[in-house]
C-alpha cells in the first residue's frame, strides 16, 4: 500500500487544494480526550494529524507547547501509550499521523525498536527537529528502512543551497519554519519572500509552512507560495482553554477553508 | 597510589563533527546550525591568528590576574599525612572563579562576530557573573538567564550581575535550576540567533562549544603543570577536580591527558547516590541527548531527564560535557562522587587549616581527599582544583551551621 502521507499530497497537489497538518501534544490536556481530539481536528478538515511526544526539556517549543508537555507527562504520558493509541486511531480513520518529537526518548525506547513499532502501528512519519543534516546518518536509515517519511526542517537562516539538500534528504514534505525561533513565536509577519524561495529550491517535496500560523489569514498568506500550513500552538491554546470538540473543529475548518484558492 | 594507567597517545578529540569517541554531536534545530558552523569557522581562524591568542593573553594577564597562584596547603597536608597537597587557586581569578578565562575567550570572539547582544545561562552564577562582567568591559549587552531557585540561593550574584549591567531573566520552568536555564537561554538564541551571540558556560552543547570552552579552560593545566615543574621540579601524580558541566576539570586535566597522571573528577552526589537527591551523573546516569550533544545524562527509563540535586549549585545539573563521558568510558578519568555533607565539612577544613574559604563546589574536589589521601605516600603530589571562592556560598554555610563551629 502506498504510504498514506504521500497519498494525502498526491491527492491535495491534483485537486489544487492546500494541505492541512494539526499539531497535537499527545496527552494533552488528558490522555482520554486524545482520540475525541483527532476526530475533530479531522472532521475539521485536517489532512495530516501530527502528534507531538512530549519531553521534559523542549528547548525548541515556546510557552504553550511546553506547557502541554509538562501536563501530558504528569499525566503518565510514554511513547508506548502513544503507539497505541495510534493503533486505536488506525481502527476508525486513514488519516496520515505523523510523529514530531525529541530525540532522548526514542534513544531511552530504542531506536530501533521504537521505528518499527511506530510503523506497525500505523504511523507515517517522522520530525525529529533536533536532528540536523549533520547527525542524520544515525537515524535516516532505520526511518527508511521502516517505511516512514523522514520530515526535515528548513528555517530562515538555512541557506538556499542547503535548503535544496534537506530537501533531497527529506521525505513525505518539507518542513518550512516561518520564522527563526521556537514554536508559537512568530514575532513579524509571515516573511512571503522566504516561502517562496523555499518553495523553489525544493524541488522534491511539498512545502509545509509550520511555527507562529495562527489564523485563517496568517495560513492564506503562508501557502500563498507553498503548498500547506501546519498548525500548533494556536491549536494548544484553544485546547487549553478548555473549548469543547466543536470549537477545535471549526477552528481547524476555518483554517482549511480559508487558505484554500479562490 | 597505584591503579592501572591508561596512557593516552596522540589525543585529538573532537572529530571534525564534533565527536570525542561516541559523544558530542551537534543535536540542535536547524535554525542553529549555520551559526554553528560560522562560530566555528571563528573559532578555527582566531586559534591559529597571533593577533587573537595575544589579546587573549593579554586579557587573561592583565584583567582577569593570571597566572593564578599555586598554594601548597602545607598544614591541610600534614593533617592527612600523606602526599603533599597544592591548591591550583582558580578562586584568585577575577570574579572569584575560573569561569572568567572561557568568558574573555567568547567574548572576544564575539566582538570579532560583530554581534551586540550575548546571552549567558547560569546555574552557581560564577559564569553569569564572569559573562557580565566581560560584557560591561566590552560594551556589549548582556542577558543572562538564571533559575528561580538559583537566584534564591546565590543572591549575592545576582546583585553583582545587575550592578554590572546585565539583565536578569528568571527561568520558573521545570527544575528552576541551571538545566532550566540553559533550556531557556537556548530559545532565546534559536529566536535572536542573528543578533546575538551565546557565550556557553561549560563543556556542554552542541559542537563547538565543548572543544572551545575545553581549551579556553585548559590555561588552568598548563599553568598547573609548569608551576608544580618550577616547585618540584617534576609531573604531580593526582590531580583533582569537581565535575557539574565539568569545565574547572577539563580545563586541570585537558594538557596532562597524555601523560601519566592520574585524575578524578569529582561529582556531587547530594543527600546519597542511594537517594534519588544527587547530581552524580556519571556515577549514575545513561548516555542520552540534552542540550544539543549525546553525553551521559540522568533519566528516566522513558529518558525523559530527571531533575539533579546538589547543595552546590554550580553543580546542580543532569548532564556533563560530553568528553567527560569519553574519559569516563576509556578509563583515563576516574569519576568519583562525595554528599553535600562530605562538601560542607570539607569546606569548614580547608577555612580553618589554610586560611581560605572555598566555593562550595570546589568543596566537593577538597571533600575528596579524605578518600584518596590515605591511599597516597610522602612521595606523592595531589593538586586540587580549587575553582572558585567561598563567598557567594557564605548563607549556605551559614544556614548549614558550619560557620559556628569550633575548631
Amino acid at each position: 500500500m502506498m504510504n498514506r502521507l504521500r497519498q494525502t499530497m498526491i491527492r491535495c497537489a491534483a485537486q489544487k487544494e492546500k494541505a492541512l497538518a494539526c499539531f497535537l501534544t499527545a496527552g494533552y490536556p488528558t490522555p482520554a480526550k486524545l482520540l475525541s481530539l483527532v476526530s475533530a481536528v479531522e472532521k475539521g478538515g485536517a489532512d495530516i494529524i501530527e502528534l507531538g511526544m512530549p519531553f521534559s526539556d523542549p528547548m525548541a517549543d515556546g510557552p504553550v507547547i511546553q506547557h502541554s508537555s509538562h501536563v501530558a507527562l504528569k499525566q503518565g504520558v510514554t511513547l508506548d501509550w502513544i503507539l497505541s493509541q495510534v493503533r486505536l486511531i488506525r481502527h476508525r480513520s486513514e488519516i496520515p499521523i505523523v510523529l514530531m518529537g525529541y530525540l532522548n526518548p526514542i534513544i531511552a525506547y530504542g531506536a530501533e525498536k521504537f521505528f518499527s513499532t511506530a510503523a506497525l502501528a500505523g504511523v507515517d512519519g517522522i520530525i525529529l527537529p533536533e536532528l540536523p543534516l549533520e547527525e542524520q546518518d544515525r537515524y535516516a536509515g532505520l526511518i527508511k528502512a521502516n517505511k516512514l517519511a523522514n520530515i526535515l526542517l528548513v528555517t530562515p537562516t538555512t541557506l538556499p543551497a542547503r535548503i535544496s539538500v534537506i530537501d533531497k534528504r527529506s521525505s513525505g514534505f518539507l518542513y518550512c519554519v516561518s520564522t527563526a525561533g521556537v514554536t508559537g513565536s512568530r514575532k513579524n509577519s509571515i516573511d512571503t519572500r522566504y516561502i517562496k524561495e523555499v518553495k523553489s529550491s525544493a524541488r522534491k517535496n511539498p512545502v509545509l509552512v509550520g511555527f507562529g500560523i495562527r489564523t485563517a489569514e496568517d495560513a492564506r498568506r503562508a501557502v500563498h507560495d507553498a503548498d500547506g500550513v501546519i498548525v500548533g500552538s494556536a491549536l494548544i491554546e484553544l485546547i487549553g482553554k478548555g473549548k469543547s470538540f466543536t470549537v477545535v473543529e471549526s477552528f481547524v475548518r476555518r483554517i482549511k477553508e480559508g487558505m484554500q484558492p479562490r | 597510589m597505584s591503579k592501572k594507567k591508561v596512557k593516552l597517545h596522540k589525543y585529538s578529540f573532537p572529530d571534525s563533527r564534533g565527536y570525542f569517541g561516541k559523544y558530542g554531536g551537534r543535536f540542535v534545530p536547524e535554525t542553529l546550525m549555520s551559526a554553528l558552523r560560522e562560530l566555528e569557522e571563528l573559532y578555527t581562524a582566531a586559534k591559529r591568528d597571533p593577533v587573537f591568542q595575544n589579546e587573549l593573553k593579554e586579557m587573561l594577564q592583565s584583567f582577569a590576574g593570571r597566572p593564578t597562584a599555586m598554594t601548597f596547603a602545607e598544614r591541610l597536608s600534614e593533617h592527612y599525612g600523606g602526599g603533599k597537597i597544592y591548591l591550583k587557586r582558580e578562586d584568585l581569578c577575577h570574579t572569584g572563579a575560573h569561569k572568567i578565562n572561557n568568558t574573555i575567550g567568547q567574548i572576544l570572539l564575539a566582538k570579532l562576530s560583530g554581534k551586540k547582544r550575548i546571552i549567558a545561562e547560569t546555574g552557581a552564577g560564577q559564569h553569569g557573573v564572569a559573562t557580565a562582567t566581560v560584557a560591561a568591559k566590552m560594551g556589549l549587552q548582556c542577558v543572562v538567564y538564571m533559575g528561580e531557585e538559583d537566584i534564591r540561593r546565590q543572591e549575592l550574584n545576582v546583585h553583582r550581575m545587575k550592578m554590572l549591567g546585565a539583565e536578569i531573566v528568571p527561568v520558573a520552568s521545570g527544575s528552576r535550576t541551571l538545566k532550566d536555564a540553559t533550556s531557556e537561554a537556548i530559545r532565546d538564541w534559536v529566536s535572536n540567533v542573528e543578533s546575538s551571540f551565546y557565550i556557553i558556560g561549560s563543556v556542554v552543547g552542541p559542537h563547538p562549544y565543548p572543544m572551545m570552552v575545553r581549551d579556553f579552560q585548559s590555561v588552568i593545566g598548563k599553568e598547573t603543570r609548569s608551576q608544580i615543574k618550577y616547585l618540584e621540579g617534576r609531573e604531580p601524580s593526582i590531580l583533582l577536580a569537581c565535575v557539574g558541566g565539568g569545565s574547572n576539570a577539563i580545563g586541570m586535566f585537558y594538557p596532562f591527558l597524555d601523560s601519566d597522571v592520574q585524575m578524578v573528577g569529582v561529582e556531587a552526589a547530594g543527600c546519597g547516590l542511594r537517594t534519588r537527591k544527587h547530581a552524580a551523573t556519571l556515577t549514575k546516569g545513561t548516555p542520552g541527548v540534552l542540550h544539543g550533544s549525546l553525553s551521559y545524562l540522568l533519566q528516566d527509563v522513558h529518558g525523559q531527564v530527571k531533575v539533579a540535586h546538589s547543595i552546590s549549585a554550580g553543580l546542580d545539573y543532569p548532564g556533563v560535557g560530553p568528553e567527560h563521558s569519553s574519559l569516563k568510558d576509556i578509563g583515563r578519568v576516574v569519576y568519583a562522587s562525595v554528599t553535600d555533607r562530605q562538601a560542607l565539612d570539607a569546606a569548614h577544613l580547608l577555612s580553618t587549616l589554610e586560611g581560605i574559604i572555598p566555593a562550595l563546589e570546589s568543596a566537593h574536589a577538597l571533600a575528596y581527599l579524605e578518600q584518596l589521601m590515605p591511599k597516597t605516600s610522602q612521595k606523592d603530589i595531589v593538586v586540587v582544583n580549587l575553582s572558585g571562592r567561598g563567598d557567594k556560598d557564605m548563607p549556605t554555610y551559614m544556614a548549614s551551621g558550619i560557620t559556628r563551629r569550633k575548631k
